[in-house]
């Protein structure tokens, strides 16, 4: 045997040594060997390219730890309006703090400590002060007299830290806008958390934004006309004695929230108010049946398919039954009517009709269109998703026609009105200031031109000759659309709850703002009056136009003269 | 400078070992008791030892692995098949003895204890299993009466066996793995290699369905928000607080929450405080270690040497890819140390251990020796003298 194995050795050996190349060739380790090697090379590329690629991952998640750092309030830049003008700025105060492991005497320290804060439970802070924690607050943001005052106490083991505290001058005027903070000066509403989702959270991660310099966040609205917008609503809100006003001013042509307010508010100063329940912002959280306002956009989807022109008419001479529904109409007239006549007299009738001509699918695609499918893209974290019918089907069809059986928030409104009067391009709107060129790369194409014209037409004419009159303001071409709607109460639609609103743009020979304001549960001025939205709603947007307009760079032209686009006649 | 003309064993190796490869090696240790002050003290804190209680075992380990890594690398082939074989026997019987005499620690049996030392003979065992199997590989081809291919089957069953006893599937999969890719260099038949690839495949999706856990890893791999993925995350945010440059030592706050902060998770701890720059250049450092081994051990003519030191740089490479693929969320997740960086006096000796080896079988040895040591082998009358 022994010799065998000397035998192949040999052989073996001098083949080795006779043509090398041969064996290699015939040896297939070296190949394999190599593939081995290509395959570790390319397993260590991706695992570099992988460090390569979270080197340049910026938007690592706040971190969920936060160490002590964290838990001090941060510093946070000023938010201002469209002038500069500041709505929300951090003042440094004081807090005060115990190392219980340092404190010598618990009974004495929490003695001392209550006679500086009377409304402290001294039983409880002894307790935690016998401990042996190494940090525990005992009071956030104290004023200077109480620091000065444990100061000269000179109880060991205390001690201050700075804290900055976020401040609102201007309270209430802008709240669901701007939002507020935490007692970490974290921002938890509004636009504060907006800008803490952005990034500035990470900020203060890494430890920096303490107190430096931070640039101030401009937001689109005007301080002014904001203070007009709420202003007007709260006295609307007290005249017609609703539960709650909203409103907006919003630019058409760039998309900026030029002035937002819903009113029950709160005062960002004390952000306990914000927990009721009616401190909820409607215009953008609060999801309604807006009523006629929304024959707006049945008109202008009726005109945009084709299939309606602006010279039909309808027959709105008795109501529509359908299975065991009947539509009727609030002022009848009881004819045929064209289709400006179905927009000024508000004609259920004759906006079901038009709505039956487009087709359940070219609703739903049109709906859709107009970023009504789905929540509105604003900064504020605080939306709402409309409430469309599970089943669309023609009888929902009608209904939404005139503005029931499904639900948006009043900013929905506004800037689908905004894209059908701005020549019929639809812009998100935004409370970030956005120049006309930036609005231009963002906007698509809704409607078109034509359309968009007709419904400029047909907004002046409802001011003119229809149900928006008291909306009109000398000089501005104020046109608008009026929307009453019954509210539903116990399951059924009620005749004495109303919810009422007034969409309107001006001037309609150019438009440049869109106002809506919608008023919940509106009362007759005096018992025997209408409380319809043309009696409460349009004249708060008067009121609203004529104080704000000057502001907003809005000239008024000489009474008598007729814009020049509305000598189109159709 | 060591003379050329001198002969001693420690000239001789001077002048035949790798020096870049054994250089990547000691750049790797010395990288891991740096890397341990920052990934070791918040676990020490956790379990309310002194703060640098890891750190001082970790140095206390740093001198024997050196010695280990040293000492291999001067063995012979022979005796690097003769000291596997040993150490074969002796960590089978040792992982026999874990399964009744060990300490159970989270749920699993793999130490015994020595002292102040917890042996973990499954780490030492991976080295001497693959110098073994690269034997009975290189034995089937050159001796076709004995089945060399069977026993490292058999081999391999018995280890997956024991492994799998103890728990320890991290350790089965990189056996497992490493063992598959010296038989592929072996020169297995491309037709079994799809073979034996469709069983590995069949073998995952078996584990995902019938073991609960590793079927919930996967699923939280590929679904991450199916479930609780905090090691994961944590993981992942440690790089990117990192960055590029890092927090700077001791500035790192992910680690204070990351469980197996200085041993599965070293290579994310690093990140946050030395930033991506430097963990960029650990994976080149391993990258280079493995590239230079392989295409060293190519050059070797001895056909089990060749084998043998791809195989053990291999293992060494595939357990550095698992630790770090993992913890860049690559791969669903998986204990497994990184080779010489990680805290572990088992894993940083066995790896010496391989590695010293691996070094000892890509020395440059003339035809010569390499003759004398084949004609010993192989027949004792052909001896020369």
């Amino acid at each position: 045997m022994t010799a065998t194995y000397a035998g192949d050795y040999h052989f073996d050996f001098a083949e080795t040594e006779a043509k090398a190349p041969a064996v290699t060739g015939r040896d297939p380790s070296r190949l394999r060997i190599r593939l081995v090697a290509i395959g570790f090379a390319l397993i260590y590329a991706v695992i570099c390219g992988r460090l390569v690629v979270l080197g340049f991952d910026h938007t690592a998640a706040s971190w969920r730890m936060g160490g002590p750092a964290a838990a001090v309030a941060a510093a946070r830049p000023d938010l201002t309006d469209r002038n500069g003008e500041i709505l929300a700025t951090d003042i440094t105060t004081a807090s005060l703090y115990a190392e219980p492991r340092n404190i010598i005497d618990a009974d004495e320290a929490a003695e001392a400590i209550s006679s500086v804060f009377p409304d402290i439970n001294t039983t409880n802070l002894r307790h935690r002060l016998e401990t042996d924690a190494g940090f525990i607050w005992i009071r956030r943001e104290i004023t200077a007299e109480q620091q000065a005052a444990i100061h000269r106490l000179g109880i060991p083991g205390v001690g201050f830290i700075s804290e900055s505290r976020r401040f609102y001058p201007g309270g209430s005027t802008a709240s669901h806008i701007v939002g507020h903070v935490n007692i970490d000066n974290q921002g938890i509403a509004g636009i504060e958390k907006y800008i803490d989702d952005r990034g500035l959270s990470d900020l203060h991660q890494a430890g920096f934004a303490l107190g430096g310099e931070m640039a101030p966040v401009a937001l689109s609205i005007d301080l002014r006309v904001q203070h007009v917008l709420h202003d007007e609503l709260a006295k609307a809100m007290e005249r017609y004695q609703a539960i709650a006003a909203t409103g907006v001013v919003l630019d058409v042509n760039t998309g900026e929230v030029m002035a937002m307010a819903s009113i029950p508010d709160y005062d960002p100063n004390s952000p306990a108010q914000a927990l009721q329940p009616d401190r909820l912002n409607r215009m953008t959280a609060g999801v309604y049946e807006m009523g006629s306002v929304m024959k707006t956009f049945n008109t202008a989807m009726a005109l945009d398919s084709g299939r309606v022109s602006i010279t039909d008419s309808f027959d709105a001479s008795r109501p529509l039954q359908v299975s065991r529904y009947t539509i009727n109409d609030f002022h009848g007239k009881n004819r045929v009517l064209t289709v400006p006549e179905i927009f000024i007299y508000s004609s259920n009738i004759g906006s079901a009709r038009m709505a039956l001509t487009v087709g359940v699918d070219g609703q739903q695609e049109f709906f859709r269109r107009m970023g009504m499918g789905g929540r509105i893209g604003t900064e504020l974290p605080e939306t709402a998703l409309p409430l469309l019918p599970s089943r669309w089907t023609d009888i929902s069809a009608m209904t939404i026609a005139f503005g029931h059986g499904m639900s948006v928030t009043p900013m929905h409104v506004a800037s689908g009105a905004a894209a059908l009067l701005n020549g019929g391009m639809m812009i998100p709107p935004t409370f970030m200031t956005r120049s006309e060129g930036e609005a231009q790369l963002l906007a698509t194409r809704v409607v078109s031109e034509q359309t968009s014209d007709m419904m400029r037409y047909l907004f002046r004419l409802n001011v003119e000759r229809g149900s928006g009159r008291s909306a009109e303001v000398p000089g501005y071409y104020v046109g608008g659309k009026t929307g009453t709607a019954e509210k539903i109460e116990n399951g059924r639609y009620s005749s004495s709850l109303r919810f009422n609103s007034f969409l309107a743009a001006f001037p309609m020979d150019d438009p440049q703002y869109v106002v809506l304001v919608v008023l919940d549960e509106p009362q007759p001025e005096r018992p025997g009056l209408g409380a319809t939205a043309g009696s409460n709603a349009a004249p708060t947007v008067a009121s609203i136009i004529r104080r704000s307009a000057p502001f907003l760079g809005v000239e008024p032209q000489p009474v008598g003269t007729q814009p020049g686009a509305l000598l189109v006649t159709y | 400078m060591v003379s050329r003309a001198d002969r001693s064993v420690l000239s001789e190796w001077w002048w035949t070992v790798d020096k870049p490869l054994l250089a990547g090696l000691i750049v790797l240790l010395v990288g891991g008791v740096v890397l341990s002050l920052a990934g070791s003290p918040p676990v020490a804190e956790r379990l309310d030892l002194d703060s640098f209680h890891f750190v001082k075992r970790h140095l206390l380990f740093f001198i024997p692995t050196v010695l280990i890594l040293l000492g291999a690398s001067l063995l012979t082939p022979r005796q690097v098949r003769r000291v596997s074989l040993i150490m074969l026997v002796v960590m089978i019987v040792l992982l026999i003895a874990t399964l009744f005499v060990g300490e159970e620690i989270k749920g699993a049996r793999r130490w015994i204890n020595l002292g102040s030392f917890g042996l973990q003979p499954s780490e030492f065992i991976k080295p001497a299993f693959i110098v073994v199997c690269a034997w009975l590989f290189f034995e089937n081809a050159q001796r076709p009466d004995i089945p060399g291919n069977l026993f490292a089957i058999l081999l391999l069953a018995i280890l997956v066996a024991l492994l799998v006893a103890q728990p320890d599937f991290g350790q089965t999969i990189l056996v497992t793995l490493s063992w598959g890719a010296l038989f592929f260099m072996a020169g297995l038949p491309w037709i079994w290699v799809a073979a034996i690839s469709a069983v590995a495949v069949g073998g995952i999706f078996f584990a995902y369905s019938a073991l609960p856990h590793v079927g919930e890893r996967i699923d939280r791999f590929l679904d991450p928000s199916s479930g609780d993925n905090y090691q994961i995350e944590t993981a992942l945010e440690s790089f990117q607080r990192g960055g590029w440059l890092g927090q700077g030592p001791g500035e790192g706050l992910v680690k204070r929450v990351l469980p197996d902060s200085h041993t599965d998770f070293i290579f994310a701890v690093a990140a946050e405080e030395f930033g991506i720059v430097i963990c960029l250049t650990l994976v080149l450092v391993f990258g280079f270690v493995v590239l230079r081994g392989l295409s060293h051990s190519l050059g070797s003519e001895d056909r089990f040497s060749r084998l043998a030191a791809s195989g053990l740089i291999v293992t060494f490479g595939i357990q550095s890819v698992i630790n770090m693929a993992v913890n860049l969320n690559l791969m669903p997740a998986k204990g497994m140390t990184l080779p010489f960086i990680s805290y572990g006096g088992s894993s940083m000796m066995a790896i010496a251990f391989g590695m010293g080896m691996a070094l000892a079988l890509t020395r440059n040895r003339p035809r010569a020796a390499l003759s004398r040591d084949r004609a010993e082998r192989w027949s004792p009358v052909a001896r020369p003298g």
